[in-house]
């Protein structure tokens, strides 16, 4: 096995309630909703009107700054509301589904005699380009921009998130046209873990493989990208979710858009933790219903536990995300004594607990951050979960500060919020990481347009 | 339990903004959360956290400290029976008078630390921070048993104040906030801090002990700097064990060693900077045993200067403070290494002080930030490099 990457720092999080590799079916939601958030760094313009009718690629609003970029609906049906937050701001666009789905027939296409830019128009036309992400700041890509190359990772490394060997079942056909589609665009890579062993993933074409071993962020893009071929100022590149890149063959093999994703059901009070269909944007109601813990306080999450989204029990799947995750709250939970006693159901890192003691034991955390916020005492504590090439907390540091100078040369081009997520989860001063880079890369952003 | 909680919550209220007890809502939380793991919930970036907080933390160096501060009782009162007595008492008259002399001046470094971080935190409408937990209990453990409560009281105002929370509080501080009380101490009261009358007790205390005037016992490392060339304090048993003059607690390496096992199990301090302040020690011990000038602090062998006074106790406890100390791991081996060279040099070449190890380390907290920005301009050099190297 050629080109292998091997991870010594990170962190496997053992939780309760990994997904069984079996599917179970949910009744078709009542509702859809695209949610502008979902695609960072996009100014919504929001192009439908409530009782309006649309089909499956209908788009529902595009990016101001680049109008080309669209976001379609996953579904046909009758937009029932634009909901807007403080100044006015999308907060999402719903749609309810009619009985017989009616999809906008953009044809068949032959990768192979597309040249780029007609594929990039296509995937511009369909609201595919929306899921296509760019480094540096993490945000929706800009398609006036030229990157070095495309990265996609062939596993998600996150706590649950499933298998995407299992995910990919019955789309191997797509996946590898999706492959074909981003070549044409940049030079393509894909990473895959040393485990896998899906022909689909270790025998796909026109792009360059690499391997990972390791734990936990050796599934993040970022990651990959910091090994492989590293960005430096100026650079940019792509990156693409797996799942997406099945969107995007099934497009060019079918001529519809179909966004049904597998998703792993998951958590600590998931009563039967496995795999199910569903279309992004739906609404997860009929998904909660019956399957979770009863009696308890819960919380929802469309994503991983460290990198997801909170949502309600109504609440509605990430247009990014392939992993529901409910765990308890834990606001009623009151441990007695936790700066002392063994509290043997407890996970952590650092060795005055004992789950170093205690193997593959599966903790069932909830989302208490189990502490007070204070400065960064401790050093070396993100360190040991951050394997790229980068002194995390003088690079935080430097974002707190606002000093865009030493952000650089500290290697802020390199990362994104869920780089940092596994860091969060250590930090024994409860900093909010992800929040402090997602603001810097912002802010950097701002500065630099 | 249940009813303990349902009394927090039910008082809660008049803590919170607006309360007619808002003034202590520092205090209430303070006692809150020392009762319960607090139950605040994430809101945003991850869902799920470590269960390991500042406050676990900072409790388990409490607890690696008890060792060395049981023994350093008994041998507060062991040296006051030998010298001052004349003969041994029981163990328990002897430990039972060290835990008389000691335990007021634990009284006072808590007392008037937390009281300040109490002020300090309501003030801010911050939390209180455990960082005072450890130096309160360090502070009385590295004076000298006759140094009075007032001094005490004084240094330990002094350094919570100007060494810390005008810095901004735990983990802003650049100066190990302990030693700073001790270096006040040691140039304001030189008297008190020094020389040959500070190191057992001649007090009796609640009819345990004698008292007696004028007595003075010098340590080890007094006797080396003011002795000539070939007055060399032979290596004993007694300076591992502990039984010697000296600091409260700094005397005994096998505590001290208990305590740095507890640290480098649990992983809170770093092994880099504790091995590497021996590696700096012995090896300045070695050069001047080798080359060093004709002095008894020059002669004395290498294994001898770690085993004396404040080095153990320096290395595992006072070096490794993760706030003052290097933050890069490359930076810790250099951060450690130079601690111990320091401490060995200050002991040999400067006439006026028999210790250097507290100098030496608060020396390098100056220097910590320096060889951290070193390490960091490396990988920055490193990244310029990279991106040069792909434009062309």
């Amino acid at each position: 096995m050629a080109n292998v990457i091997r991870l010594r720092n990170g962190l496997d999080i053992s939780l309760k309630g990994k997904a069984e590799e079996v599917l179970f079916t949910v009744e078709n939601p009542e509702l859809y909703a695209l949610v502008p958030d979902d695609f960072h760094g996009v100014t919504p313009k929001v192009i439908v009107k409530p009782e309006e009718g649309v089909k499956v690629g209908t788009p529902l609003f595009y990016d101001k700054k680049n109008p080309e970029v669209k976001f379609v609906s996953p579904v046909s049906g009758v937009v029932t509301a634009v909901e807007r937050g403080a100044r006015r701001k999308v907060l999402n666009v719903t749609v309810r589904p009619s009985k017989e789905q009616e999809f906008i027939d953009f044809g068949k296409k032959d990768v192979d005699k597309l040249s780029k830019e007609e594929v990039k128009s296509i995937m511009l036309e369909t609201g595919l380009f929306g899921f296509v992400k760019e480094r540096p700041y993490d945000v929706v890509a800009n398609p006036n921009n030229t990157p070095k190359a495309i990265f996609v990772s062939g596993f998600d490394s996150n706590p649950l998130a499933g298998s995407f060997e299992f995910k990919l079942k019955g789309d191997e056909k797509n996946f590898q046209t999706g492959l074909n589609v981003l070549a044409k665009l940049a030079k393509t890579y894909l990473t895959l873990h040393v485990n896998q062993s899906a022909p689909a993933l270790k025998e796909a074409r026109n792009v360059v493989l690499n391997y990972v071993d390791g734990p936990h962020p050796a599934g993040n893009v970022g990651v990959q990208i910091n090994h492989i071929d590293p960005i430096n100022k100026g650079e940019i590149v792509w990156t693409v979710k797996a799942e997406a890149v099945i969107f995007i063959g099934r497009l060019f093999n079918t001529g519809k858009l179909d966004f049904t994703r597998t998703v792993a059901f998951v958590g600590s009070e998931v009563d039967k933790p496995s795999y199910c269909k569903l279309i992004l944007g739906a609404q997860l109601t009929k998904l909660f219903k019956g399957r979770v813990t009863k009696d308890k306080n819960l919380r929802y999450i469309s994503g991983s536990v460290l990198t997801g989204t909170q949502i309600s029990k109504d609440g509605f799947l990430g247009a990014t995300d392939s992993i529901v995750s409910v765990i308890p709250e834990g606001d009623d939970a009151h441990e007695l004594f936790g700066w002392i006693l063994p509290r043997t159901d407890q996970f952590s890192v650092n060795r005055s607990y004992f789950s170093w003691l205690q193997g593959n034991k599966e903790y069932a955390l909830d989302a208490r951050l189990k502490g007070g916020k204070r400065h960064m005492i401790f050093s070396n504590e993100y360190d040991k979960v951050l394997p790229m090439n980068i002194f995390p907390e003088f690079l935080i540091k430097a974002i707190l500060a606002g000093d865009i100078d030493r952000m650089e040369e500290l290697g802020v081009y390199e990362i994104a919020p869920e780089d940092f997520a596994l860091c969060e989860f250590v930090c024994s001063s409860k900093v909010e990481l992800q929040k402090i880079v997602r603001n810097g890369l912002d802010m950097l952003r701002a500065e630099m347009s | 339990m249940k009813a303990l909680r349902n009394y927090l919550d039910k008082i809660k209220p008049h803590f919170q903004e607006g309360g007619k007890l808002h003034a202590f809502h520092s205090l209430f939380d303070g006692f809150e959360t020392f009762i319960f793991v607090p139950d605040t919930t994430s809101t945003s970036g991850a869902h799920i956290h470590d269960s390991a907080d500042s406050k676990r933390l900072m409790s388990f160096v409490v607890i690696s400290l008890i060792p060395a501060l049981l023994f350093g009782m008994y041998n507060v009162g062991y040296q006051h029976y030998i010298h001052a007595v004349g003969e041994l008492g029981t163990f328990w008259e002897m430990f039972g008078y060290g835990f008389l002399a000691v335990l007021p001046k634990i009284v006072v470094s808590y007392g008037v630390g937390l009281g300040i971080e109490f002020i300090i935190a309501q003030w801010k409408k911050e939390e209180i921070q455990e960082g005072f937990l450890v130096s309160g209990i360090l502070i009385p453990m590295i004076v000298p048993v006759d140094c009075p409560l007032w001094m005490l009281a004084l240094a330990t105002g002094f350094a919570v104040i100007f060494a810390k929370e005008i810095f901004g509080g735990t983990g802003m501080n650049i100066f190990n906030v302990a030693l700073v009380t001790r270096a006040f101490l040691f140039f304001a009261y030189p008297t008190k801090m020094s020389g040959d009358s500070v190191w057992v007790s001649s007090e009796s205390i609640f009819g345990l002990g004698k008292t007696v005037d004028g007595l003075t016992v010098a340590t080890p490392l007094g006797i080396a700097s003011t002795g000539t060339a070939d007055q060399v304090p032979a290596f004993t048993m007694d300076m591992v064990t502990g039984l010697i003059p000296g600091s409260i607690a700094e005397t005994s390496v096998i505590a001290i060693l208990i305590g740095a096992v507890i640290l480098l199990i649990t992983g809170i301090a770093s092994w880099k900077i504790m091995f590497s302040v021996f590696v700096g020690g012995a090896f300045m011990g070695i050069v001047f045993n080798q080359f060093g000038p004709d002095t008894a602090m020059a002669h004395m062998p290498w294994y001898e200067h770690l085993a004396l006074g404040g080095f153990c106790f320096g290395a595992v406890f006072m070096a490794t403070d993760p706030v003052t100390s290097a933050r890069t791991e490359t930076g810790k081996y250099i951060f450690g290494f130079l601690i111990g060279i320091m401490a060995i040099v200050i002991r040999v070449l400067n006439p006026g002080y028999p210790e250097g190890m507290m100098l030496a380390i608060l020396l390098m907290n100056i220097f910590a930030p320096l060889i951290d920005y070193y390490v960091v301009q490396s990988n920055i050099s490193a990244r310029v490099k990279r991106a040069i190297n792909s434009n062309n």
